[in-house]
């Protein structure tokens, strides 16, 4: 399969927080040849499951990754413009010069709006502009507008994706569709391969307005482990080296309360057996992605995070290095194919247990 | 429905201290119902069986209060708000104990930044005591704000009517339905204005397959207001997204579709600050798809909460338009 | 004396390991189900003596807050975040015990000789400070205390006049409480013990917990402010030393089922218990995810008062402990399923 493409055609698809079904339809087509049977979750996560070869009842196995990106929504028409608000952390400093695509009767293609600076008085000039000075323009008149576009209309952003030098890439919804890459990945390997846990492929849906999808998913398909898969802070020139990690260096995994320590380290012993390079992601608290909500489902689930480290998120420009998404598919893969159903005891706190 | 409204708004019943109201309501309710119940939380929960799709309303019982902290010396009582409370809506303001026992918000006059506005912990209450030992009050005692309803025009206006507007709502929808291919379960949540709570355990329990709540929103119709589309007298809101969800599309399209099938006037609602109980039932279990149907509402979470009778009125319409029909 | 053992244990959110193991071995004899659940919650049922069909959960959490290694600087020095809410203002000067060997650690900063004018009023965040356990060098602190490594107070129980001082009594107090409630004898009903993880960063353990016991009421025991130093103005204490347990009506975590905290202060009262209302609106514990599991918990919080439980060192008073412990058998001996009618 070729990532680069893969990449492309999951940053560019429309797919905003609570309305996802482009990009499901997307995933579900990429997921059809891999997996033997799927559903979607009735807060709208594509849940697929293939099935393992072991004696049942087979533990469950469940991978995540989230598949909505951030974007905005009409909230108001004033004369010919759009009033707008978020839908998820889109980050109003970079919403400037957007091109977007107004989803009202039909779609309408636009741009984000805001007054020049030469007309602004200095100290203004200065300032971040306030989400509620921004307002989107689709070049039609006040009539036009309001007979095309109501309140609740979505604003997606256009944005095709950048090749940049030594494989990198840029482009909207990276955070957290190259990460669904990743699993489409796995899930190829596992074609080939025999493993003996049941695998649930989740791309999770609402990550961005509060893990919903991972909340409920995870609930449904109650799983005996899981993995979820986001993005982490990738190394830029303007954030400190103890907050970020390095693109190119392998994906991370993550310790810290949020992940069981016994998987965490089987994931590592995986990664250094198929020498797969990995780097140490130390998170004190809340992780900010599905494995926070996966953990303390029903009565909780040993949880880990894998993560592809990624510059400039929540901006239309995010990049990262595709080898850490093969990377992140292929240990995935292997750990698949290395789980054994005795994992599930090992996994088991005992209470005869001595350090 | 004026008498209604009155009644509910006017009973005590903060977060956490609901048995009044309550009580009240379960009256209301009991007649039209085949069985009524009340769970671990007190959330009370009134089912009208039925073969079809299990379909959750729910509207909250509880209101915003104060909750007594501290009696100093001069038996003076501090205290902690109950829910979202402003100081802007304090100072002056008379609330009254669950026994009746009534007092009145004063602020501390030396403060270091009396242009601002005060902190909730610069007011205090002011009970009549002369000191610790004669104070009818103690720590842990809940009150809420006093504002008799009034009705002006269609404008009917009182404390609580976030959301004992929607209580009154779902008690006429009861009263006035008469048959529902549906499974209806109707809840009068606890503690929502401290967090969804009742809200949340009602629906694991009930497991719906839809969930609608009815509260208010706030308005963009008042002077140099905030940008915000939702107008008084123009309809009930269906909710698009608010800070805590976004209002499944079926939902969504069901309200509208219904709406425009029987010609009741509606808007498109999307709250940029505030959220209701829709937000904690459609995370129970595995999901559930759920919307919210707002009765527009200005000054919320001030003791003068204003709404207009045709939004109340459409509101009950609407929501009897979809319990009659398929969904 | 196992709130001194308890108070001494390493047991910052996620590596409780320390803590769980006295915590088994002090109860192990005492109960007649123990496990261990998926997040590391001890679960341990004592069996009543049949009377009574009622589940009651009792909670305390093992975890403390602390530091985690981020990452390591050239000079050798290690920089940390805060795992569950450290108020940086106590960092500078502060002992602490790092990793599986207890190494010792200091955060020091600039010496006040060389502070320009203004900056001896700053708060240094936590980012611009460094734990040095006296590596030379990256390779060296690498070694020694690897990214992910955990790191607690250094603060040694003691017994002072008539308080004792140490780490962590919120909550290896309250799991002090709940270890001599589970020594004492059998109550009427099942008592289902939940010695809790990460109440620190989220009330985590206490939530599956709750979801697995699945209760019929819920008592969380806790160790709580007690906030006496003289103020400006006449003003709430929270909790004080020496007035007895400190019962929860409301925090920012949930409202107190109304029937519990009557039957809490109806049995103080009875009993000549000394007892006081913790000031409302302040904090959160495992009883604000306990009450919410499943189709709801009615739940109460007990504490013992403790002052600077946000600090290295506090302080607390045993005859609050021993009442504490009392008021719970006494008051759990009372309850029936009449309780919750």
């Amino acid at each position: 399969m070729e990532v680069v493409a893969l990449l492309k055609q999951l940053s560019e698809a429309e797919g905003i927080a609570g309305f996802e079904g482009p990009i499901r339809e997307l995933v579900r087509q990429s997921w059809e040849p891999f997996v033997d049977e799927m559903h979607e979750g009735k807060l709208g996560s594509l849940i697929g499951l293939k099935r393992g070869t072991g004696p049942e009842p087979r533990p469950k196995l469940m991978f995540a990754a989230h598949m909505d990106e951030i974007g905005l929504m009409v909230t108001g028409i004033e004369k010919e413009f759009l009033r707008i608000a978020r839908v998820g952390g889109a980050d109003p400093r970079v919403l400037l010069g957007l091109e977007v695509m107004v989803h009202g009767r039909r779609k309408l293609p636009g741009v984000v709006a805001t007054r020049p600076p030469h007309v602004l008085p200095r100290e203004e000039r200065k300032k971040a502009v306030p989400l509620d000075e921004i307002f989107v323009d689709v070049g039609l008149s006040e009539e036009k507008v309001r007979e095309l576009v109501s309140v609740g209309d979505l604003i997606s952003i256009r944005r095709e994706m950048s090749e940049l030098k030594n494989r990198r890439v840029s482009g909207k919804a990276l955070d957290d569709r190259a990460c669904v890459a990743a699993i489409t990945l796995s899930l190829e390997r596992l074609q080939r391969v025999q493993h003996a846990w049941d695998v649930f492929a989740v791309a999770t849906a609402q990550e961005e307005t509060g893990l919903k999808g991972a909340v409920t998913a995870a609930y449904g398909v109650a799983p005996d482990a899981a993995i979820a898969l986001d993005v982490t802070f990738g190394e830029q020139s303007d954030v400190s080296k103890s907050d970020t990690l390095p693109l190119g260096k392998g994906p991370t995994i993550a310790i810290g309360p949020n992940f069981h320590p016994k998987l965490v380290e089987r994931l590592k012993e995986v990664a250094k057996d198929r020498e797969i390079p990995y780097h140490i992601d130390p998170i004190p608290g809340r992780s900010g992605t599905d494995a926070w909500a996966i953990q303390v489902t029903r009565e909780g689930v040993p949880t880990a995070l894998i993560s592809v480290p990624l510059r400039y998120m929540h901006q239309p420009v995010e990049t990262l290095a595709v080898e850490d998404v093969e990377r992140a598919g292929r240990l995935l893969a292997a750990f698949v194919a290395e789980s054994e159903t005795s994992l599930l005891e090992d996994l088991a706190w005992k209470v005869d247990e001595r350090k | 429905m004026r008498e209604l409204i009155k009644k509910l708004v006017e009973t005590y019943g903060p977060s956490g201290a609901e048995e009044q109201i309550r009580d009240t309501i379960r009256a209301e309710v009991e007649p039209f119902v085949d069985e009524v119940h009340v769970d671990a939380m007190g959330s009370l929960i009134a089912h009208k069986k039925g073969d079809g799709q299990r379909i959750l309303l729910d509207a909250h019982m509880d209101e915003i209060g104060v909750m007594v902290t501290y009696v100093d010396e001069k038996g003076f009582a501090r205290f902690t708000p109950i829910g979202g409370v402003s100081p802007l809506t304090c100072i002056g303001s008379r609330v009254t104990f669950e026994d009746g026992k009534v007092g009145v918000i004063g602020v501390e006059q030396k403060r270091d930044d009396a242009d601002k506005i005060p902190k909730l912990e610069q007011l205090y209450i002011d009970v009549g005591a002369t000191g610790r030992d004669d104070s009818p009050v103690q720590v842990g005692d809940p009150a809420v704000f006093i504002r008799p309803f009034a009705a002006q025009g269609t404008r009917l206006i009182a404390k609580a009517m976030d959301d004992r507007i929607g209580c009154a709502v779902l008690v006429e929808i009861l009263r006035r339905l008469e048959e529902t291919p549906h499974d209806l379960y109707v809840v009068f949540a606890v503690q929502e204005e401290v967090g969804l709570r009742g809200a949340r355990t009602s629906a694991y329990g009930i497991e719906p397959d839809v969930g609608i709540a009815v509260d208010v929103t706030r308005t963009g119709d008042t002077p140099e207001a905030k940008p915000m589309a939702v107008k008084l007298g123009e309809g009930p809101a269906v909710k698009v997204q608010d800070s805590g969800m976004i209002a499944h599309p079926k939902v969504r399209r069901l309200l509208v579709e219904r709406a425009e099938e029987a010609g009741i006037p509606y808007q498109l609602e999307v709250l940029e600050r505030g959220t209701t109980d829709a937000a904690a039932v459609q995370l129970v279990r595995s999901g559930v798809p759920a919307g919210c149907l707002s009765i527009p509402c200005r000054y919320v979470h001030s003791p003068s909460e204003m709404v207009d009778e045709s939004d109340v009125e459409n509101g009950v319409r609407l929501l009897l338009e979809v319990l009659q029909n398929p969904l | 004396m196992i709130l001194r053992e308890l108070s001494d244990a390493f047991g910052v959110s996620g590596n409780e390991d320390d803590v769980r193991a006295i915590v088994l071995n002090a109860v192990r004899a005492h109960v007649d189900e123990i496990k261990i659940d998926a997040m590391g919650n001890v679960l341990a049922v004592k069996h009543g003596t049949g009377q009574d069909p009622l589940r009651v959960m009792l909670a305390a959490h093992m975890d403390e807050i602390g530091l985690m290694v981020v990452g390591h600087d050239d000079n050798g020095f290690l920089k940390v975040r805060s795992v569950g809410g450290i108020d940086p203002r106590l960092l500078p000067g502060t002992l602490f015990s790092v990793g599986p060997e207890r190494l010792p650690g200091v955060i020091g900063v600039k010496p006040v000789h060389l502070l320009q004018s203004g900056e001896a009023k700053k708060v240094s965040k936590i980012e611009d400070l460094a734990v040095d356990i006296g590596a030379q060098n990256k390779d060296e602190a690498e070694k020694l205390a690897p990214l992910g490594t955990y790191a607690t107070f250094a603060t040694r129980f003691r017994e002072l006049e008539s308080t004792v001082s140490g780490k962590a009594f919120d909550d290896r107090a309250g799991c002090a409480v709940l270890v001599e409630l589970l020594r004492g004898e059998p109550f009427t009903f099942d008592l289902h013990a939940a010695f809790t993880v990460q109440e620190e960063v989220g009330l985590r353990g206490a939530r599956v917990a709750a979801f697995a016991i699945d209760p019929d009421c819920a008592f969380a025991l806790e160790g709580t402010i007690a906030d006496e130093i003289p103020k400006e103005k006449d003003a709430s204490p929270t909790t004080r030393l020496g007035k007895g347990p400190a019962i929860t009506v409301m925090d920012r975590s949930f409202i107190a089922d109304r029937r519990l905290v009557r039957l809490l202060i109806d049995t103080a009262e009875d009993q000549d218990i000394p007892y006081q209302i913790k000031q409302p609106g302040l904090g959160g514990t495992d009883a604000g995810a306990i009450h919410l599991a499943r189709e709801g918990v009615p739940s109460a919080t007990v504490a013992v008062p403790s002052r600077y439980i946000h600090s290295p060192v506090a302080l607390l008073s045993m005859d609050d402990f021993d009442n504490t412990v009392r008021l719970m058998r006494e008051s759990l001996s009372r309850l029936t399923c009449d309780t919750l009618e």
